[in-house]
């Protein structure tokens, strides 16, 4: 029932339309479009370097004469895997915790809340740089992970607060009552009340990990050559901005686009589910 | 003598074709009292917030409303912000978000006193302390200075009355002054009310859905249905010889604390929603008198007599037959138990209190957190239920009726005292046993949206405690309880949100019901309803106790709807019982000081008696229950206490009286040391038409 | 209902505001957040000290170094990866205790650095933080004050597409558009790499300065105009449905006032408490504006050290920062009680 109005409230809503269609159209590009290129991301076409968009070589070619039409919707691949990966972990985990902690409060609170606030502190950005390079011959999968592990904390605060409000409301207090296990009561009347902000939450940390992963990269702490992110092609692509401007703006164009559409989305969830806020 | 105000056929349609007000017209002249009566969602806030200029500009407004002749509708903002504040007030329901978090309650009303009169901070500021004196608030200067939150929500009100009558208005509208407070609050705003009147001279249109306040307050009353007054006239005539049928269940399904026992009569259904309106008379789906006349069209509200009107092709004919509502409405018939046959102490104990105690650690401060002093929230209660009786817990907020009852509910062992539930101590449980005895003890919340998780089907919640005890045949079994507290088995399927509040309440007891218990604790199971719906959930409550042999545990702030229901009835004050006994003990001749005063401060829906009624009003609020006064707890607003010789005070300072059973009675005992029997309540035996 | 219980209590009995339980109070604090910093700085530490590689610097230099002169160099600066983590750590943490944050990779004072690195930081932040705040409020109030009209739907899409865009994307940008437009005109209008040029003195180089620091100050203030804009529309909005405006109007206010006196008012409390958080993380610097427009405050030093195997310097950026962070939590924490007197504490 409520699916089924929380849907129409998204399929009126322009913002999430129009950023779930330019989605959609930037996954179909990133998946199907190598498919219609004349070049693999791998090759390397040693009769154009550096040569600008024409009509062999669509958004022109690398220093070392890779097509950038194919590599950068490699790029793109791997930063909407990442950026979904590490959403899903981050938000699972934000739930988790701070379910866990606002329902529990006591020492479990304090413990919890005491781990989060040392992952706040800890230099994030550091850990990241030294480790990831060091990562090379693992899998870029420790990198999401990595990413996941220092996005969730301001998350988990807030599920924590909602929590301790939704902990008191006479339905948890009446499963209690009726003899139902504490980790039941979680799972089954606290986190899907949680869902919305879940929901949105997790739309909202797709972009931001996306956003997260390029940042890194743009400093060669993310993704590792020869692999390639739409982080990794921006930062080579800025060293070269002025001469060969479409080194950076195709790859720096879907990075903006793709955030773009998450965050409409995002937003527009955040209007169909939770319909009191503003938004 | 001209009115003040005239409202002609005003209406008001929010976006997506919701027509809110439907036609309304009214007069209110000087000194003269409006009640404006309707459940939620009749329209009757609406239309004051029209009149104000303050509904969101997606509305569409039309009609007329006059000031002195001078129409609002559609004046500009330069000439609109003189009025407002100035000739017409509000006073707005919920207090605490009326006032501006961020500011203190004195520069509030000094912004009230300057945005119309030339005068300087400091002097608007004295003005200020002067309201909040003229207000009853007590050192006015110290408490000018604090903010909203740290106001209790009498006092808070209080201070909203001050600010509405700073600029002498001629016209103050009360949007349900007294709805969040309680009762014995009640009647100190009500009074703080009649002095502003006296003191302004202004008219005042009342709007609340309490036909018990209207009743000592209003001198003309219009009822709202649907967005539309179905019917107009002076109080008496409304209040003894109503003409439509919908005043008519109103009137018949108020519980009343000077009523005699019996079933209430409930009003079927519920009102329609504003968004698609049946063709005819709203009303007609829910009347018992409709005919098919009734579904063509919508009567109009026509002229009957002086200043008189009514929206009801069937008025003369109610008129003619002097028709009264227990001939209009069926009575329904409530099978009597058999238990209650048996002598009480012959019946078994199923729920004992011996000396209770809780007391939490009392926290202050977001940022800087910290344990400031013990909340005495119970501190040493006693009582006991037997098999098929019920036992009212009643008293204000803050009195510790629901921490006793979340006590009794976790089933563990407590801070002090005893918890006894069908004779296992909970002290004693271990962890199997107190999950079996949690069968036998059920509860029913209060707030029926609350209570139900949104996210499930209504089947799904119905059979959670089934499942969680191992049950079989769960579907059976839910569409058996759903049938039970009257509802279909196909509403299993649906979610809360698409039942109305009488409905999720109806889903919460066959919820409590699933697992067959034999004590029922009801925590204010009918105070979040409209009283056309209340009045079937208090029935069912009745019939469902009779036919199940239940114990109820019933906690509640009215003491109207306990009378209804209740067998024995416990008062509580700052953690402490005042007064236990029968009901006809307690109500009929109230020992304790608190009960006499508290049973004296509810309104009764009977202008006569209302007016002829003296009223034994309290002074100021409750103490802290962190800080209780030492001896006697009620002292400090104990109008007898007032009254004592200084030797006879000492006792009460220094020694906290016991409940003591009274010397002449069975069942009835007060902790007060000078307990003395009187009658507050008027007799009723002319209830019916004079 | 106990709760309002509660609230009434406390504020009828005069319970003031004990110096000793506040004291109390902030020691406690203090003494969690000095356990969070030591925990967070020696972590770094130990990660910088046991995968970083300072030797490789001296090693591959033309001529070759002798591997004793090597270890006595390294030895001077407690940056030997022959001594034992633990001891390397135990002189460090020792020396930081005492104040003293160790040499950097090639015997510099990490003291000395880090000081003049704070310097150009928050030259560089400072208007930046203030500008975006500031333009942000007005902006996102503006916004919710005509919502669903044309106004409100320009600073939402703009808004958004800003906040789409990543700082070095959009730095980038700046710098190819100023090249550019530099070019075109044939002279230097903006400056769009380092922080002053030092051949100008006086009133020249503070001009000059100033030059320098538009495009990092656009760059920067760019997205947090976009973010508090963003956060001031929702708080406004949801105080706008109020009760409280709507009393505020019924007393006679006119629409205007009450949203500025009543309405902003309240609604101010959330943004500026990001706002005292922003200010308070000013000290670490901001990376990506750094390293692209060549600033060498802290950001830049942070990347600078990891790459240059500045064990010492990476600590004590670490420990700087998760020092700064807690302060700028508290200060926020401070600010909201400040503003709100609902979780004011006398």
């Amino acid at each position: 029932m409520r699916s089924k109005v929380v849907l129409a409230r998204l399929v009126r809503n322009r913002q999430a339309r129009y950023g779930s269609i330019a989605l959609l159209l930037l996954v179909l590009l990133a998946y199907v479009g190598p498919f219609f290129g004349q070049y693999e991301w791998t090759d390397k076409d040693f009769m154009a370097f550096l040569s600008p968009p024409s009509a062999d070589h669509w958004w022109g070619t690398t220093t070392i004469g890779q097509d950038m039409y194919a590599i950068t919707l490699r790029g793109m691949q791997k930063s909407i895997i990442i950026g979904l990966l590490t959403a899903l972990i981050a938000t699972t985990l934000a739930a988790i915790v701070g379910a866990f902690a606002g329902y529990f409060g006591g020492w479990v609170d304090r413990v919890l809340m005491w781990g989060v606030d040392l992952l706040l502190v800890l230099p994030s950005f550091l850990i990241i740089a030294i480790v990831s390079p060091r990562l090379k011959n693992a899998s870029w999968l420790w990198f999401v992970v990595l990413l996941a592990v220092f996005a969730w904390m301001i998350t988990s605060r807030v599920v924590r607060s909602m929590t301790l409000s939704l902990r008191e409301r006479e339905y948890v207090q009446a499963a209690r009552y009726m003899g139902i296990p504490q980790w039941k009561i979680i799972f089954r009347h606290v986190v899907p009340n949680l869902s919305s902000l879940l929901i949105i939450d997790a739309t909202l940390n797709v972009s931001g990990a996306v956003i997260g992963e390029a940042a890194l990269s743009f400093f060669g702490f993310g993704i590792q050559p020869p692999d390639v992110s739409l982080g990794t092609l921006i930062a080579e692509g800025a060293r070269n901005a002025t001469g060969y401007p479409w080194l950076f703006v195709f790859p720096s164009g879907m990075l903006v686009a793709l955030v773009l559409s998450i965050n409409l989305i995002g937003d527009g969830l955040r209007d169909a589910l939770d319909p009191g806020s503003n938004t | 003598m001209s009115p003040i105000l005239e409202v002609n056929d005003l209406t008001v349609t929010f976006p997506g074709g919701i027509q809110a007000v439907r036609g309304v017209s009214y007069q209110v002249s000087r000194g003269e009292v409006l009640g404006i009566v309707g459940e939620s969602g009749s329209g009757k806030s609406v239309t004051s917030l029209a009149v104000m200029g303050l509904l969101p500009k997606n509305a569409v407004i039309s009609g007329s409303v006059r000031l002195h002749g001078r129409e609002l509708l559609g004046m500009d903002e330069d000439e609109l912000v003189r009025v407002r504040g100035k000739a017409i007030s509000m006073i707005f329901q919920d207090p605490l978000s009326a006032f501006t978090p961020v500011y203190t309650i004195g520069d509030q009303l000094a912004e009230a006193v300057r945005i119309h009169q030339k005068v300087g901070k400091d002097k608007a500021f004295k003005r200020a302390i002067e309201l909040l004196d003229l207000v009853g608030i007590p050192h006015p200067t110290v408490r000018a200075k604090a903010f909203p939150h740290e106001f209790s929500g009498g006092m808070r009100q209080r201070a909203m009355i001050a600010m509405a009558i700073a600029n002498d208005p001629d016209l103050l509208i009360c949007d349900e002054p007294t709805t969040a407070l309680d009762v014995t609050i009640q009647a100190q705003i009500l009074d703080v009310l009649k002095t502003a009147q006296r003191e302004t001279g202004a008219g005042i249109v009342m709007i609340t859905h309490d036909l018990g306040v209207i009743a000592g307050m209003a001198d003309r009353v219009l009822v709202m249905y649907a967005g539309r007054p179905v019917e107009e006239g002076r109080v008496d005539d409304i209040y003894y010889r109503p003409r439509m049928p919908y005043t008519m269940g109103l009137l018949a399904s108020i519980p009343r604390v000077d009523g005699a026992e019996g079933p209430l009569v409930p009003i079927e259904g519920a009102p329609p929603s504003p968004k698609n309106l049946p063709p005819g008379c709203p009303f007609a789906p829910r009347c018992p008198m409709r005919i098919d006349a009734c579904e063509q069209e919508e009567p109009p509200l026509v002229t009957i007599g002086d200043g008189r009107h009514v929206a009801c092709i069937r008025s003369r004919e109610i008129e003619h037959k002097n028709l009264s509502s227990t001939d209009v409405y069926p009575v329904p018939v409530i099978p009597p138990s058999d238990i209650q046959r048996v002598p009480r102490e012959q019946r078994a104990k199923v729920l004992e209190l011996d000396n209770l105690v809780r007391h939490y650690p009392l926290m202050k401060g977001a940022v800087f957190k910290r344990r400031v002093g013990t909340v005495h929230a119970v501190d040493g209660i006693s009582f006991d239920i037997v098999e098929g009786e019920t036992l009212a817990l009643v008293g204000e907020s803050g009195c510790g009726k629901t921490t006793t009852l979340q006590q009794i509910m976790q089933l563990e062992p407590p801070q002090d005292g005893r918890i006894v539930v069908l004779g296992k101590d909970s002290a004693k449980l271990d962890k199997a046993s107190r999950k079996a005895l949690r069968r036998d003890l059920q509860i029913v919340f209060q707030d029926p949206m609350a209570a139900l998780d949104p996210r499930m089907p209504v089947g799904d919640i119905v059979a959670e405690p089934l499942r969680a005890h191992g049950q079989k045949n769960v579907s059976a079994k839910v569409v058996e309880l759903l049938e039970l507290v009257g509802l279909a088995a196909e509403h299993a399927e649906r979610y809360p949100q698409h039942f109305s509040g009488g409905q999720r309440q109806r889903i919460g007891i066959a919820r409590a019901l699933a697992l067959e218990p034999k004590v029922l604790v009801l925590d204010e199971p009918v105070s979040a309803l409209d009283v056309s719906i209340q009045a079937g959930v208090i029935n069912l409550l009745e019939e469902l106790k009779n036919r199940l042999g239940l114990s109820y545990l019933f906690v509640a702030h009215d003491l109207a709807v306990v009378r209804h229901l209740a067998d024995r009835v416990a008062v509580m004050y700052l953690g402490r019982i005042a007064e236990i006994g029968t009901v006809e003990n307690v109500y009929d001749r109230p020992a304790h000081p608190y009960t006499q005063a508290l049973l004296s401060a509810i309104p009764l829906p009977d202008p006569e008696m209302e007016r002829t009624r003296k009223r034994i009003i309290l002074e100021g609020d409750l103490p802290s229950p962190a800080d209780p006064p030492s001896g006697c707890r009620f002292r400090t607003r104990c109008p007898k206490f007032a009254r004592l010789s200084e030797h006879e005070r000492r006792r009460c300072v220094e020694e906290e009286p016991v409940v003591i059973k009274l010397a002449n009675a069975v069942d009835h005992g007060a902790a007060c040391h000078y307990a003395e029997e009187i009658e507050v309540i008027p007799a009723s035996d002319d209830l019916e038409e004079k | 209902m106990l709760g309002v219980a509660f609230v009434k209590g406390v504020n009828r009995s005069p319970v003031q505001c004990d110096r000793r339980v506040m004291g109390k109070y902030l020691l406690r604090r203090l003494a969690m957040n000095a356990v969070l910093v030591a925990i967070a700085a020696s972590l770094a530490y130990m990660l910088a000290a046991t995968t970083m590689n300072p030797r490789a610097s001296y090693e591959g230099r033309q001529p070759p170094v002798p591997e004793a002169v090597i270890d006595a160099t390294l030895d001077a600066y407690n940056l030997n990866d022959k001594t034992p983590v633990f001891e390397r750590y135990v002189t460090w943490a020792s020396g930081v205790v005492t104040g003293d944050f160790g040499k950097t990779w090639n015997g510099a004072s990490v003291n000395d650095e880090m000081g003049r690195r704070i310097g150009v930081s928050l030259r560089l932040l400072l208007i930046g933080t203030i500008l975006g705040f500031a333009i942000g409020v007005i902006l996102g109030a503006y916004s919710a004050v005509k919502q669903y009209k044309i106004q409100d739907r320009i600073i939402g899409v703009s808004s958004f597409v800003v906040m789409a865009v990543p700082v070095f994307v959009l730095a980038t940008l700046l710098a190819i558009a100023t090249y550019n437009l530099n070019r075109g005109l044939g002279f230097t209008l903006i400056e769009y790499t380092g922080e002053y040029n030092p051949r100008l003195s006086g009133w020249d180089q503070f001009l000059n300065r100033l030059n320098h620091l538009i495009l990092p100050t656009i760059s920067l203030s760019v997205g947090s105009i976009a973010f508090y804009s963003r956060i001031q529309r929702n708080m406004m909005l949801d105080v706008l449905g109020q009760d409280f405006v709507r009393t505020a109007m019924a007393k006679g206010l006119r629409r205007r006032t009450a949203l500025f006196k009543h309405a902003l008012r309240t609604a101010l409390i959330p943004s500026a408490t990001y706002f005292a958080f922003a200010l308070g993380t000013v000290f670490v610097g901001a990376i990506f504006t750094e390293k692209i427009f060549a600033w060498h405050g802290m950001g830049a030093w942070l990347v600078d050290a990891i790459n240059q195997n500045d064990v010492n310097s990476v600590a004590a950026v670490s420990l700087f920062t998760a020092a700064c962070i807690l302060l700028a939590a508290f200060m926020s924490d401070l600010l909201v009680a400040a503003l709100d007197p609902r979780v004011r504490v006398s």
